[in-house]
């Protein structure tokens, strides 16, 4: 099993933070619409250096997103800000309509998602985000795992034509991806070779799956794991290719397991090679208040969890 | 830029003619369709089109330097195509694919199809504000003076996000913006009054620092100057909002004064009946 080393833990918001105040110095064309919520999404750089293409838009999501897919007839490239919840559910039909439908080229970021947000509590929590926006057809779905890689895919939607759905989270976590990895949207991260069992994880499940790696490699079991960053596209190559050596599957994500990353590495098995898969992710149901550690644990979300669950599908073989 | 056609009044009161024959022979080609408010407004969309925006049939989405049209309540589409379609963005004889399997005219305009003339989808209803909105925005940080129109229906208003755009665009000066209303007082329940209790959007809108304009639209002059006016209204600091007093159904006796034609098509016998009054030229027919 492969170290991960790396010298400092940060949030996932703050990598976006740095990528969009970085694409504001080299692409006139961005512009960044924000709820209310301009510190807790680290957007005050942009602010800062950019106020003519900064939109305080207030506390008024739906209007927020119909303003971007506007923005876009004129060749902006607008970045909406707001809680992962208000950045989807809150404003569905509008996604719906104004952009994905629309094709229109808004990048709608959304932090604070999943348990990490911690004691706000499950109205604040959205844990199904990923299956709400993976379901719209147009719309690319990214969830990054670090803040190298929160920053990196920040920069590189920029270059994508069309609607995005970036998702990241408030809690720090290691930072452990290379600072200068290139980005590319729909393409699986390969972090460990191995041959017993497949770890599919996206997001803030990368580090625990890396820390599940090695628990499971000091029990003799070579786990392969994998950095799914774009849940839509699926690197359904990248999938397969794995499944063929190791036979068997743990998803990992934080989401609820219908309609999250599980059920769509689930639909690639049942279409091409039915095979052994266990999910980690949250078991239908709401969260609730709590710190962030607490509650990936009281989940089953944890290091433990997933190497319960790589444990289960390798007896399933 | 200029207006392509400059039409006068009695030019375009043909062409609205035209208009008002090619909504009904489409709705009632597929038995659906919306031709209560589509009628009420045809003289609103003639004079944009053929009289007051400055823009090229040469259609492109972001139209740089060109006025921009939005329509909020979607499903109005049968005046929106027919005036497109009219002012050379499409062949009439594309109206008769309205509504049908493989058309680019949607039962709602969208963009998916490609279909020139129209920049974003709706019909699920209260977004065009928002969307219209932003493009003015777009076009200040681009330095483009253009203007940005955007239609809705008074019925919408009860939805949340018209109220959400009503507060951003005075706050940020939004005075590249000419927002009508539709206030033809019908929706599919009943009268406005009685389903939404809308009131007073004259004193509400001006209190959330609108530039506000009434007129009636289904007399060109009136229609015209206040357009006009609304125009000379811009770039002053403010978003303009014209109230607009239509009559659903306008031009055909027996649709008009009831929302019961909001959402019905007509049957043979009332589509001979609608036909005889809207007289023009039926050579021109699609």
């Amino acid at each position: 099993m492969k170290d991960f080393p790396y010298s400092e833990s940060k949030d996932t918001r703050s990598g976006f933070g740095a990528g969009l105040a970085e694409l504001g110095r080299n692409n006139p064309n961005v512009v960044a619409l924000c709820a209310d919520l301009t510190g807790s999404l680290k957007m005050d750089a942009f602010k800062k250096e950019f106020p003519e293409r900064f939109y305080q838009v207030g506390i008024a999501e739906a209007n927020m997103i119909g303003l971007a897919a506007g923005m876009t007839i004129g060749g902006k490239i607008p970045y909406t800000g707001t809680f992962a919840n208000f950045s989807t559910g809150r404003v569905y039909d509008q996604i719906r309509q104004s952009v994905a439908y629309s094709g229109k080229n808004v990048k709608i970021c959304a932090s604070h998602a999943g348990l990490t947000l911690g004691e706000d509590g499950a109205t604040h929590q959205i844990l199904e985000d990923l299956g709400m926006m993976k379901m719209l057809p147009h719309m690319t779905v990214i969830n990054p795992c670090d803040y190298n890689q929160t920053k990196a895919a920040t920069i590189a939607i920029a270059s994508y034509e069309g609607p995005v759905y970036l998702r990241f989270g408030r809690p720090v976590v290691p930072n452990f991806t290379p600072a200068d990895q290139k980005f590319e949207i729909g393409k699986a991260l390969m972090l460990n070779e191995g041959t017993d069992v497949s770890i599919f994880a996206t997001g803030h499940l990368v580090w625990k799956a890396i820390l599940a790696g090695h628990i499971l490699a000091e029990k003799g079991i070579s786990a392969e794991i994998i950095n799914i960053h774009t849940i839509k596209p699926l690197d359904e190559a990248a999938i397969l290719a794995s499944v063929a050596k190791t036979g068997c599957v743990v998803s990992a994500e934080e989401h609820n397991r219908l309609g999250g990353l599980g059920d769509s590495i689930a639909q690639v098995l049942v279409k091409n090679k039915p095979l052994p898969q266990e999910y980690v992710a949250v078991n239908d149901s709401f969260g609730e208040s709590g710190t962030p550690d607490e509650l990936m644990e009281k989940y089953g979300l944890n290091e433990q969890s997933i190497v319960a669950a790589a444990e289960r599908a390798i007896s399933r073989k | 830029m200029e207006n392509p056609y400059n039409k006068s009044i009695d030019e375009l009161k043909q062409v609205a003619a035209q208009v008002r024959r090619d909504i009904v022979r489409m709705v009632h080609a597929v038995n659906s369709g919306h031709p209560g408010g589509s009628l009420g407004c045809t003289d609103y969309f003639v004079s944009l089109y053929f009289k007051v925006m400055n823009y090229s049939t040469d259609f492109t989405i972001e139209g740089k330097g060109e006025d921009l049209f939005f329509l909020s309540n979607g499903h109005i589409s049968p005046v929106w195509y027919s005036t497109l379609a009219r002012a050379g963005f499409f062949d009439p004889k594309e109206l008769a694919t309205f509504r049908k399997l493989n058309s680019r005219l949607q039962g709602h305009p969208a963009t998916e199809e490609g279909l020139p003339g129209i920049r974003i989808a709706s019909g699920s209803l209260g977004q065009g504000l928002s969307v219209a909105t932003g493009a003015a925005q777009a076009k200040k940080l681009n330095n483009d003076d253009s203007l940005v129109y955007v239609l809705m229906g008074d019925g919408e208003l009860e939805e949340g996000q018209i109220w959400e755009a009503a507060i951003y665009a005075p706050h940020h000066k939004i005075d590249n913006l000419i927002a009508t209303v539709d206030r033809n007082h019908q929706q599919i329940d009943g009268s406005t009054d009685e389903v939404g209790g809308l009131g007073d959007l004259h004193a509400k809108f001006e209190a959330f620092g609108w530039h506000v304009l009434e007129t009636e639209g289904n007399n060109f002059k009136q229609l015209l100057a206040t357009l006009d006016e609304a125009k000379a209204a811009t770039g002053k600091g403010k978003p303009v909002m014209i109230l607009m007093h239509t009559e659903m159904g306008f031009g055909v006796d027996f649709m008009m004064g009831s929302h019961k034609w909001h959402g019905v098509a007509p049957n043979d016998e009332q589509l001979e009946k609608a036909l005889q009054q809207l007289a023009v030229n039926e050579a021109a027919d699609y």
